[in-house]
């Protein structure tokens, strides 16, 4: 073990049935360093923080702590504990209903009579000297989210924690709660304590971090210094691709030029209660265009505040050059827009209920509550997207729960297909589903839009989107930072304007 | 070599998975017990009443009759439960409070009027009303306050009693018109009790909401997963509060038949514990008590199966007091049976069974 390493993680493996979490992965955390762990969905962050928490038990591979000679077990989160990790989790784990000074003493066994006085001047010692503004009688859960971050780490800290493991912390904070964190952050930093960063940010990574690793697949991409590594560079290595792999990168669909016809959709300063900025967003008939972006950029609500899925809270919004309001779900349907979300499971399914039923769902919603479709119109429907679609089920009274994932996932599609949308919202559709599949609904997506329909087309893989898309709208922060037609539509650019900072391609 | 199931095999194993076996096997033991320790029990006979119309008698009527509100009041406490993964615990205080309002508007402040002050229909249908603004205040802390079910309905059942004493400046108004005691009585010249036609009428009525309405398939997306049935153009909220509502309707019909039966009221005895026994049918009746995919039919089954398990042990002379002591063990038996869990058990049981039994025949 190097001397001035704090810990070290060699060759971690762990596999959960079917998937491969972790291979050989390595990470190294200095004295004094705040290291960020990045990687997309399905990377192995969360399985490589949780291993090393004592969530998971590791399949094989060492770790190392300063001041262990040999190499310590952890299988247990009590067990990590004891050897100094301590982990602030996104979602806060103390206990809103208790004081602060509470929440910091509980569990630590400080013998049977507690002395409040004392603990709750031990505590103020301890926020003051982390420079937190609070009283430590006051009860944590009407702090501020912030606060409570802050209050989780002091508590980290007073556990004498060497290695302190934040997990998407700043996700629910605004700018200058971020910014407070960010000072305790470097606070600690000073005291060579030693964090990991798990962020989606990259402003925020380039602001606080000293190295990045990063992760794919399950497996070690590197670890860089971040002065070494430009934005644009970070990006390609999470993403896969090389920023100058410019091979098999055509644009299929033709770019839509019709460019004087009304838009079909047109949203101006369109923002929702989900901390987009407004944004300005317009789709013309049988076009298909794309929101690109990192995880949490805010692809997602985008296309959500578009649907009515989250609480709209400005913008005017029209369809066909007529103003319309849209502030639910149905007010879209009405309007001829639908939309498949990105998680299949929470927002996607009823789950108990038969492929038939989930396929006749919105176009019933849609028609109304008193004119229920006949049994044998609903069973032809199921059979038309069953056979159109090529969905795999022992029978339309199958429940979705019992289809594979790809299968529901047609089921969905094949749902909103039945409302005959005049723009249909695809977020994610292709995630966690077979090859074949994938293909099949990129070559339907492109299908619908030679028919005259709009599409709006997200994945988190550009190779799916640049095939698909004829315009690409580039998110990052929440923010729309660039629109990218023609030309523009190359690995390179979109990286660039993910990335943003140096060079703008919108 | 894979044998083909055999069309027993089959018929087994879909009995096994389906919902009305529960209520159904146990309808069938209550029988055979019954059978054999005395077959007077099945006994019809036909009499007459002290009004000279013919009624029919036996412990078969008084299940059918009896079993009726709760059979009612189950239908409701089904959509509940399928929508808002909860139950409705004050149907039994706002049994009073509607049955309270219905002898206030026919009896006006006089407690022994000679003439009704006003025509039954008029009476029931404010009571009628009053039950369902009881069910949209439950619905309404449910569907858009996110309380509990059984917190949000404890208000109701806590005060509703005195709600509905206080509705009758507490006297206990007494009706003589004859009329009014067809309702839990009997019709002259029908000598089926009058309560089990009401039932039936109910049962079709919901079953005729649920075939020409969307009731069903909303109430169940509903249930099964609240965000996608909003992503689908739903509002969970109205529905929710809808499905109470519809409760409130069934709380006023068995509130009218309670209070039929007995020509007066007690503001604290009446449909006491009626919430539990209705609850109780819902999940004999094999519907998960946390809510989505629900069966009317098997709810009403278990209804009547309480009602008789009810009635055999009057018969055999178990004292009130006991009565519930003698429930809760059959109870714990029927919910221990129909788990989840021990249902997998038992089919993966029988499937054991019939594997070597197979090969034998084959070798």
């Amino acid at each position: 073990m190097n001397e001035n390493s704090l810990l070290e993680m060699r060759g971690i493996y762990k596999s959960f049935p079917g998937v491969k979490a972790l291979q050989n992965v390595d990470l190294t955390l200095r004295e004094g360093e705040i290291m960020a762990l990045m990687g997309e969905n399905g990377a192995g962050k969360s399985t490589l923080i949780k291993v090393l928490t004592g969530v998971h038990v590791k399949d094989s591979g060492d770790i190392f702590i300063k001041g262990h000679k040999d190499a310590v077990q952890i299988r247990s989160p009590q067990e990590a504990q004891q050897v100094g990790i301590s982990t602030v989790y996104q979602e806060i784990s103390l206990c809103p209903n208790l004081s602060v000074a509470e929440n910091i003493f509980i569990g630590r066994g400080e013998g049977r009579m507690v002395n409040w006085k004392n603990i709750n001047q031990r505590t103020k010692t301890l926020l003051d000297s982390l420079g937190i503004a609070v009283d430590p009688t006051r009860q944590l859960g009407s702090c501020s989210i912030a606060v409570q971050q802050m209050v989780a780490i002091a508590r980290a800290v007073d556990m004498e924690c060497s290695v302190l493991i934040l997990d998407e912390p700043t996700s629910s904070l605004d700018e200058s709660e971020t910014e407070k964190l960010f000072g305790l952050m470097r606070d600690l930093k000073a005291r060579g304590v030693g964090m990991i960063f798990v962020t989606h940010f990259l402003d925020q990574v380039y602001e606080v971090c000293d190295r990045i690793t990063v992760l794919r697949d399950g497996q070690l991409v590197g670890e860089y210094d971040i002065a070494e590594m430009p934005r644009v560079q970070l990006v390609s290595k999470m993403l896969g691709k090389e920023v100058d792999d410019m091979a098999d990168i055509k644009n299929d669909s033709p770019s839509f030029s019709a460019k004087d016809s009304t838009p079909l959709y047109e949203a101006k300063a369109l923002c929702s209660n989900q901390g987009i900025k407004p944004f300005d967003f317009h789709l013309r008939k049988g076009e298909v265009n794309g929101f690109t972006g990192l995880l949490g950029s805010g692809r997602s609500e985008c296309v959500r505040a578009i649907f009515g899925a989250d609480k709209v809270t400005g913008g005017t919004v029209r369809m066909e050059g007529k103003e319309v309001n849209i502030n639910k779900p149905i007010d879209a349907m009405k309007n001829g827009i639908a939309y498949l979300p990105e998680d299949r499971k929470r927002d996607g399914i009823i789950g108990d209920l038969s492929v038939r039923e989930n396929i006749i769902l919105a176009l019933q919603v849609k028609k109304g509550f008193f004119k229920p479709f006949s049994r044998a119109e609903a069973e032809k429907f199921a059979d038309e997207y069953i056979k159109l679609l090529d969905i795999k089920t022992a029978s339309t009274n199958t429940p979705i729960k019992s289809l594979s994932g790809g299968n529901q996932q047609k089921v969905i599609l094949g749902r909103w297909l039945l409302t005959h949308p005049k723009y249909l919202i695809l977020d994610e559709p292709t995630r966690g589903i077979d090859v074949g599949t994938k293909v099949d609904i990129q070559k339907l997506v492109l299908k619908l839009a030679s028919e005259g329909m709009s599409v709006t087309f997200i994945s988190s893989e550009t190779d799916e989107m640049l095939r698909t898309c004829s315009r690409l709208l580039v998110m990052r922060d929440r923010r729309l930072v660039g629109e990218l037609t023609g030309d523009q539509l190359t690995q390179n650019t979109i990286m660039n304007t993910i990335a943003g900072g140096e060079s703008n391609g919108g | 070599m894979a044998a083909k199931p055999t069309t027993q095999d089959s018929f087994l194993s879909r009995l096994l998975h389906n919902q009305i076996l529960i209520p159904l096997a146990a309808l069938l033991l209550l029988a055979v017990f019954n059978l054999i320790a005395d077959p007077s029990f099945f006994k019809i006979s036909l009499g007459h009443n002290s009004n000279g119309d013919p009624v029919l008698s036996g412990y078969l009527i008084t299940i059918i009759d009896y079993g009726s509100e709760l059979a009612i009041l189950a239908i409701g406490m089904t959509l509940v439960t399928a929508a808002s993964g909860g139950q409705d615990i004050s149907v039994g205080a706002t049994i009073a409070i509607s049955g309270s309002v219905l002898l206030r508007v026919l009896c006006g402040t006089d407690t022994r009027p000679e003439v009704l002050h006003s025509p039954i229909i008029v009476a029931f249908l404010v009571s009628l009303l009053a039950a369902m603004l009881c069910g949209a205040f439950n619905g309404a802390l449910v569907a858009f306050f996110k309380i509990q079910p059984m917190v949000a309905t404890l208000i109701l059942f806590t005060a509703g009693r005195s709600i509905a004493a206080w509705v009758n400046n507490n006297e206990l108004p007494m009706i003589t018109e004859a009329r009014f005691s067809y309702f839990g009585g009997y019709i002259p010249g029908i000598p089926i009790p009058t309560p089990f036609f009401i039932a039936i009428l109910v049962f079709i009525a919901t079953w005729a909401l649920l075939k020409f309405t969307n009731l069903g398939l909303y109430v169940q997306s509903v249930g099964i997963n609240e965000k996608t049935a909003r992503l689908n153009g739903l509002n969970p909220e109205i529905i929710k509060l809808g499905t109470y509502v519809l409760l409130g309707v069934c709380v006023a019909v068995a509130g009218l038949i309670k209070v039929s039966r007995l020509s007066t009221i007690n503001y604290s005895v009446i449909a006491k514990d009626i919430e539990m026994d209705a609850i109780l049918a819902v999940a004999l009746g094999g519907n998960a008590l946390s809510g989505g995919k629900f069966n009317m039919s098997t709810s009403v089954l278990g209804a009547y199966v309480i009602q008789f398990l009810t009635t055999t042990l009057y018969k055999f002379d178990v004292q009130s007091d006991a009565l519930s002591a003698y429930k809760a063990v059959v109870v714990i038996i029927l919910v221990v049976i129909s788990a989840p869990t021990v249902r997998e058990k038992t089919s993966a049981f029988f499937r054991k069974l019939r594997t070597p039994d197979g090969a034998a025949k084959r070798g």
